[in-house]
Parts: C-alpha cells; structure tokens; sequence
C-alpha cells in the first residue's frame, strides 16, 4: 500500500494512505483521547475528544474520521481544543450518576480515567440527568442506562462483529438512549460483546456484582475449554476464585467471546462440579427396574483405577460381541486434537468406525 | 358576454386552508346551475394554482379575459356568484373586491424566476408547464450539449446552494462528474424544516416539473441514472403533486428508459421523511434513505465522493433545482445579471411574523432588508414598530432596526452572525422577547438533535436550561457569561451543521441585545413577554365589571361581584395571561 507522508505535532511520520488521522497520532506514539473509538469497529465521530486541527481546515475535526492526505499538518493539542475537550468531558460528566464509589466499573473506566486527568472536579453545565427504570429480566447482562455516554460502541459490535443488531439509538435530543426495538426487555444471545466495549459503568456482567473490582484480584491467561475455537480467555481471579472472564484484544480471537466463554464460568468454582472420576458401583443389568440410571450409585476411584476400569470392559465387550458393538462419541468441548486422538483410539485400538460427535447432531 | 375566460384559483397549502378548494368548487357548480350557454363554458377554463406568494391574502382569485387580468383577494365561496353575474357575464369586475395597492406593492420589488411559473400554471398539469416552455432546457442539453458544458454553465450562472450553506451548485457537479462510478445519485432534498420556513414546499405545490426538470439536467451532466426526492411527510399536498408530475413526466418520456431518445436514462423515487429536522443534513439524509436512523456522519468523504449506498451523489436543494432549467433556456449571463457580486441570482423567502403581508417572496440577491419589511412586506402590523428579523431560523441570527441597509447575500449575512439559510424571515416586533425567542429556536433545536454527538445532545441542554432559568428569572450572575462559553465550545465541537448553528440564535441576540438579558437576571422582561416573570393587577378604572377574566381564570385566581372592578389574588395567580388576552377593556396590567 501507498504511504503517505504528514507531520503530528512537528513529528514527520509515514502511514498507509487508508489510516486515519488517529491512527497515525498512534504511529507517532502520540496520545489522543478517545471514548467513542475502538480500533475494531468503523469510526463513529460522536464523542468528540479526539478533535485535532489541521492546517487548511477552519474547524477541528474528530481524528477518528478523518483520513490521512499527503503533507497533512496536524496538531493534537492546544489550549483551544484542551478547552474543548474539558467543555465535552464536563458535560459528559453533567448527565452521569458520578457513583463511581460503588460502580462495578470503577478503576477500568475510560470515563473516569479522563475524568481523572483532566482534574474535573466541579462541573459549570450541572442540570436535569436522564433518570430511567431498570427492567433487565435476564441473567448477564446489567445494563444502567444512566451512565451510558452514548458511544454507540455497543451498538455497533452487536451490527458489525455479531451480526445481531439487538440494539439501537433511539429517541432525539437529550433522550437519546440506546435500548432494544420498543424498549422492550433484551432478548438476545447475551454474548456479552457489548459488555467488553462499554467504555463506562453502563454495561457490565450481572454475575460481576460485588465480586471485587481491581484489588486483590489475580488475571490469568488460559484458553476456554468450551469449543474446538480454543478463544483465548483471561481468568479474574480473587481469593482463589473466578469473579469475571475477559478476553485481550491482541489475541487471535480478538478480544470476542460467546455467551459460554464470557459468562459460562460459574461452574469452575461449584460445588457440584466432578473432581474425581466416579465409578458406577450398582449392576444395571441385574435391576430392570433402574433402566434410566437415576438411583445408581457411583464411588469415586482414582484416575488409575478408571482407566483401568473402561480398559477391561471395553476388551470384554470387543471379545464377546466384537468392535462394532462399541461406539464412541466424542464432545465439541474437547480440542480438535483430542478429538482425533479418540477417533484413532476406536479406530485403531478398538477397531470401529462407530464414531461420531455431539456437535454433528 | 367575455370570450375566452380563464379563472385561476390559489390552491397552495395557505390556499386551501383559507378555503380555495370551496371557492373552485363554487365557480365549478354556480357555472353549471346558472345556465351558462354551452359554447361560453367551453371557452371558459377553471383551474388550481400553486402558491402565488402573498398567503396573507388568500383566497386569491384571478379572472383573465381577453383583455385584462382581474386579481380579486379574500374570496369566500358565497362571493362567487357575483363575480360570475356581473364579471363573467356581464363583463364589469367586482371592483371593491380587487387587491388593493398592498397586492401590488407586494410584487413590485420582488424578481421571479423559480417563482415565476408559480401561480400562473395549474402544477397538476404537464401540459401547462411545458405550453410555458417547460423541458425546453432539458430539450436543449439533450439536443446539443455535453455533460461538462453544462457544467460550465452552472458554474458561470454563479448559482449557489439554496439550503443554506451556498455551496456553488457547479462546483459541486463537477466534483461528483470527476468521480468515476458505475452508478451515481441525484437526490433533492426536500426536508424543509425551519420553523416559519415553506419556500420548498411553495415550489413542489406550485411547480413540481421544474423540479424534476432540474434533476434531470443534473443527472445528466453528472451522468447519474437515479434520482430520490427526499420530502417530509408532513407536505401530503407537495408529495401528491410530485408523485402526479413523476408520473406525468414518465409517461411523456422525460423520466424513464432513453429520454428524448437520446438513450439515456434516469428515474426518480420519492422517499418520504418522518419528520427529523436533523435529515436535512445531507449525510444524515443519506442514512435515511438508506433506511438506516438518520444521523449525520463526519466529512469528508463528502457525498460527491461517497454518498447513497457508498456511490458518489450530489445532493440539491428544492430550490437551487427549480432555477436550473431557466438557467439553461435563458443563459447564465441573465442569470447573474441579478444579485451581487458573490451572490447571484434571486432568493426565494418566507416571510413571516409580525408582518403586515406575509406570505412568500422572491427578491434578487442584493435587495436590503429595509426593502423587504417596508416595501415588499407592508411595513409591520398593528402600527407596532420593527424590533428585529430573525433569518435562517433555528440556524440564524437576528439583524437589527440599526442594520436595516444590509444586503441579503451569503457574505453581508454571514457578516453580522446571521444566514441565509434556507430563506425563513421572521419578523419582530416590540412585543417580541428576544431572550424567550432564542429559547423558542434552542428548544426547537435541543429536541431535534439526533443525540450522536455530547455537544449537541447534552450541550444545548444545558444552554436550554440557563434559559429557561433566566425566562423564569431565575438568572443567576455570569449566565450570561456561561451562556457564551458554552455556546462557542458547542459551535466549535459539534459533529454537523445542526450543533455548529444551534447556538447562534442565543450568541445573535446576546451580541445584539444583551440588555435584555441583563434585565431579566434583574428580574424584568422589557417586552413583557415572559409570562413567568410577570404578575397581573387589574386596572380598576377600566374594569367593567364583566366578569370574562373571573371566567376565563383556569386558577381561580380572580374575585369580584358584576359591574365592579375584579382583583387578582397574586398568591394563586399562575401567570397565564388568559385574564390579558380576554379582557376587551385593556383593564389587566402586567408588569
């Protein structure tokens, strides 16, 4: 690709012609606020903190939307667009709960991050805050519409990632808002996605809720072990338990998770949860009674003893009936190289085609 | 008996809410019933009109004879018998029912060249546009021109965007020709919004074909093959006429598959508006149509370059397309012998307010504004006297009694704070309250703003608040001040062209009137127009006694026994004002 030459605050730098303006602030490793951006998804241009000035352009423009040209001069600070930017955070702030005392957000928010740096304590434009009724019926996905800024992030990763668009903007002027077709109740797939942009309190995992914030809690890496995707996941950890699962953007999964990844968690700390393999220790063949296996009994064994266990049985059954009176299906939650070792254990080791996988069904 | 009869009935939307439906209707029946001999009515022809500007006087009838055109002014249907008896037929007009010198005074001044089919030619017709030279521009580019020397012509004519920005139209067509595409887009946009605004609307009701012609030149010269009109649904009249004439046009060949032969083809869609001021806007206007929320979007690209489905697009106002075909039949020399140097041609306006003939005007660039109040526009009503004129609606700014000389043209506009805008003139009178106007237009503009960008969505709200406060007097030291900042902050971030102007209604009265503010936050209302800010007495010696005003009291505010003068408990009273405005003796004072 061509690549073009402009100066950023008196840096000379070359981008590719199809970058934007931030993008090349970001190539120069010059900082410029944002809100409404996210490197992933198409610009938007509404929040308006990343309004630059340009040689030959009588007014600021977002950098976000505008792209490069050829010898372009920009400047990404001055005292008139610090001013502005101050004006837009301010008046942000005028129309936002201010709680981040108990917001769940509260240490990972771009709001209050901005907030913080540009020292806004008193706020000239305080006014009337949009006020409304939560009616979220559904188990995941919190969302307090009071603290939405209306970055549209989340709109826009339901359209152009998900492919859902469950929500929009809705409304004019002040009451802009952004909600399902008619205000009714979420109805989707609750895959969580927009939870990952909101760059605000505004949307967050319900099972989150007063589990810890940033303190104390331990992140770590690891991969979800749901599907043959293999997404790669960051563990919330705190007091030896799981609070949150996120995933970072510089994976190959891109920082995108389904609703199992991003909310299926609650099942490693259960405590119903198996953590020794269990044997069945009732005969079913000898009871016609118990033909749905409901009041069997099982004990636990070890991994040695089990294995052993489906070893013997299995060489029986082969010996008595032959290999194909056996059949092995296998789970979408296991990799795909372990889904082939198992159909080479009964093809080659049991000696069957009878194999086959839940996720074909 | 008169030969040859034409009666024209206006039938604009002012028209026809002040009854010209029941006036034709009463000529129509009163001409069968009254015996007319057969061969006098085939020679008598009736029909509808569009819009012929002078709304204030309307129902307006014109009989034309052999000889003589006769305008009559405020029919009624019970009036047509007798201009049938003793006009029609016997030949003598009505005379005390002609317009009077205020008619004529109106026209003087004003130069038509959009307008000038307007009123003359019944737009439900493509017969009559076209026996009033009508696709003879179209006829002409098609029979001899090439796509780029239509272009010059534009960009000679000097024509600039009638929507309010005054972008040069040619400029614009040469930029979007340049772009190579597979397909490109003509769209008019039709979405007039401006409160006390109705140029557009008076074209499409009154013209429609030039409209259409205008768009077919344009498409030709940028070599596009589809058209939209994007129009509010708000104008039923305006859209059916133009549905009527699309089709009109379709079936004579002048839309469709090879126009004129000359194989090429261009065909237009209408898509109704549901009323968001914001799609005016043309990138928001573009969502629309492409059935997404209609919110604007950064520039550039520009529509030229990525417009309609990503495809380059000239966008042009209903206007600025209505000039286009009598550009090309009469040349770009006549064209900008009108206007001034950088502002060429005429512009239609919409005057209203406090004006004794409102209605809709047509003047050459240039006129000044003195000689539309006082000449064309009657001078102010009630012998109250000019305050000031609010151009450009909710966009504008206010031009004062002292600047009376200024020309109207983008730059002089501009100059003072103000804008041409899309031709909405409101007038002021003494009675008007500068502060509570603007917060009329900031009200107007907070509830229409699409909501994307925090300057525009939450910073007219807040300028909207601080006005509201001072309107209530409830103003506090350094509003005024706040008031400014503020604005300037929202003019200087806002994403589009509704939050770059929002403000300048409040910066334009503050720049101007800044007294007035000052005396609001000290708890007065000079026009006594803020109603919250007033109590009411009654004057005792002119009260009657009659009791309307204990009536009409929605509080129960007033006491008094019949024939003795009233009092109003200031305690209860909720400062409505219905007590003023019904008292026929001037007996309640406000202060």
């Amino acid at each position: 690709m061509k690549k073009l030459k402009i100066t950023i605050d008196g840096k000379t730098i070359e981008v590719p012609e199809n970058a934007t303006v931030l993008d090349a602030a970001k190539t120069a490793g010059i900082a410029v606020p944002t809100l409404c951006h996210h490197p992933k998804l198409t610009p938007f241009g509404g929040c308006r903190l990343c309004i630059v000035e340009i040689k030959g352009i009588p007014r600021p423009v977002t950098s976000c939307t505008t792209p490069v040209s050829d010898g372009m001069e920009v400047t990404t600070s001055t005292e008139q667009l610090e001013n502005l930017r101050k004006t837009v955070l301010e008046l942000i702030l005028s129309d936002h709960p201010n709680d981040c005392m108990v917001c769940e957000k509260a240490g990972d928010c771009t709001l209050q991050e901005l907030a913080y740096s540009y020292g806004i304590r008193e706020n000239r434009f305080a006014g009337e805050r949009r006020i409304y009724e939560k009616k979220d019926g559904n188990p995941f996905l919190e969302r307090d519409m009071e603290k939405c800024i209306l970055c549209g992030r989340c709109v826009k990763i339901c359209d152009e990632v998900q492919g859902v668009g469950a929500i929009d903007f809705t409304y004019r002027g002040f009451k802009s808002k952004i909600c399902p077709p008619y205000e009714k109740d979420l109805d989707c797939e609750f895959c969580g996605q927009c939870v990952a942009v909101c760059p605000t309190g505004a949307l967050t995992g319900k099972q989150w809720a007063l589990k810890g914030r940033q303190r104390g809690v331990r992140e770590v890496d690891t991969v979800c072990s749901y599907c043959g995707t293999g997404c790669n996941i960051t563990l919330h950890v705190k007091d030896n338990t799981v609070t949150r699962v996120t995933s970072k953007e510089d994976t190959w999964n891109e920082g995108w998770l389904c609703i199992k990844g991003r909310f299926g968690y609650t099942f490693i700390n259960s405590p119903d949860r198996l953590t020794k393999p269990l044997i069945r220790i009732k005969d079913r063949s000898s009871s016609l009674n118990s033909s749905n296996g409901l009041d069997d009994i099982f004990r636990e064994a070890s991994w040695e003893e089990a294995f052993d266990h489906i070893a013997s049985r299995l060489s029986d059954i082969k010996t008595k009936h032959g290999s194909d009176a056996i059949g092995g299906l296998s789970s979408a939650r296991c990799t795909n190289e372990e889904n082939y070792i198992f159909q080479k254990l009964m093809r080659a080791g049991v000696g069957t085609n009878n194999v086959d996988h839940c996720a074909r069904l | 008996m008169n030969k040859n009869i034409t009666i024209q009935v206006c039938m604009g939307t002012g028209g026809m809410a002040a009854g010209g439906f029941e006036v034709l209707a009463a000529f129509e029946s009163l001409m069968r019933e009254k015996n007319i001999p057969a061969e006098f009515r085939k020679e008598c022809s009736m029909h509808k009109v569009g819009c012929r500007g002078l709304c204030a006087k309307d129902v307006l009838v014109d009989v034309i004879t052999d000889d003589r055109r006769t305008i009559y002014q405020y029919i009624k249907p019970e009036m047509v018998e007798r201009i049938i008896d003793e006009h029609i037929v016997g030949g003598a007009p009505v005379s005390e029912w002609e317009v009077d010198e205020d008619y004529h005074k109106f026209h003087e001044k004003q130069v038509k060249v959009v307008l000038s089919d307007c009123g003359n030619i019944d737009p439900e017709d493509i017969n009559a546009y076209i026996a009033s030279d009508g696709y003879k521009a179209a006829e002409k580019i098609f029979a001899s021109m090439a796509p780029e020397e239509v272009i010059d012509i534009m960009k000679k004519s000097g024509l600039r965007g009638r929507g309010g920005a005054g972008f040069p139209t040619g400029v614009k067509w040469e930029a979007c020709r340049k772009v190579e595409a597979g397909q490109k887009y003509v769209i008019c946009n039709a979405d007039e919004g401006d409160p006390g605004a109705f140029m557009d609307r008076a074209v499409i009701e009154g013209n429609p074909h030039a409209v259409i012609e205008g768009m077919l030149i344009g498409a030709y010269a940028i070599g596009a093959s589809k058209g939209y009109v994007y129009i509010r649904a708000e104008y039923p009249l305006a859209v059916e006429r133009l549905k009527k004439a699309i089709a009109a046009a379709r079936e004579c060949g002048f839309l469709g598959k090879n126009i004129l032969g000359k194989g090429f083809d261009f065909d237009i869609k209408i898509k109704l508006g549901a009323g968001a001021f914001v799609c005016g806007e043309e990138t928001a206007l573009i969502a629309s149509i492409e059935g997404q929320r209609g919110m604007p979007r950064a520039k550039p690209p520009f529509p030229v370059h990525r417009g309609l489905w990503g495809k380059p697009t000239v966008i042009n106002n209903v206007e600025t397309l209505a000039n286009i075909p009598y550009i090309i039949k009469k040349g770009h020399e006549w064209f900008s012998s009108y206007g001034t140097e950088k502002s060429k041609g005429t512009k239609v306006f919409a005057l209203t307010g406090k004006i004794k003939n409102s209605g809709l005007i047509e003047v050459p660039m240039g006129i000044t504004l003195k000689e539309i109040i006082y000449d064309i526009g009657g001078g102010i009503e009630n012998g109250k006297s000019l305050k000031a004129v609010q151009t450009g609606g909710p966009s504008g700014g206010c031009i004062t009694t002292d600047m009376l000389d200024i020309t109207m043209d983008y730059e002089s506009l501009a100059k003072v704070g103000s804008i041409v805008g899309s031709g909405g003139m409101i007038v002021l009178d003494e009675d008007d309250c500068m502060v509570n106007m603007a917060k009329y237009f900031l009200q107007f503009t907070q509830s229409e703003s699409c909501g994307k960008c925090v300057p525009c969505r939450i910073g007219t709200k807040r300028l909207l608040e601080i006005m509201n406060r001072i309107t209530k007097g409830a103003g506090k030291q350094g509003d005024i001040e706040l008031l400014e900042k503020l604005s300037n902050d929202i003019k200087a971030a806002s994403l589009c062209g509704l939050g770059q102007t929002a403000p300048n209604p409040v910066l334009s009265t503050i720049k101007y009137f800044r007294e007035e503010y000052e005396a609001h936050l000290q708890g007065k209302c000079p026009a006594k127009a803020c109603r919250e800010m007033l109590t009411y007495h009654i004057i005792e010696e002119f009260c009657k006694g009659c009791g309307a005003c204990l009536r009409a009291c929605p509080a129960g505010a007033i006491t008094g026994e019949k024939k003795k003068p009233h009092k109003i408990a200031p305690e209860i009273c909720i400062r409505c004002g219905a007590c003023f405005d019904v008292c026929k003796f001037k007996a309640v004072g406000k202060e």
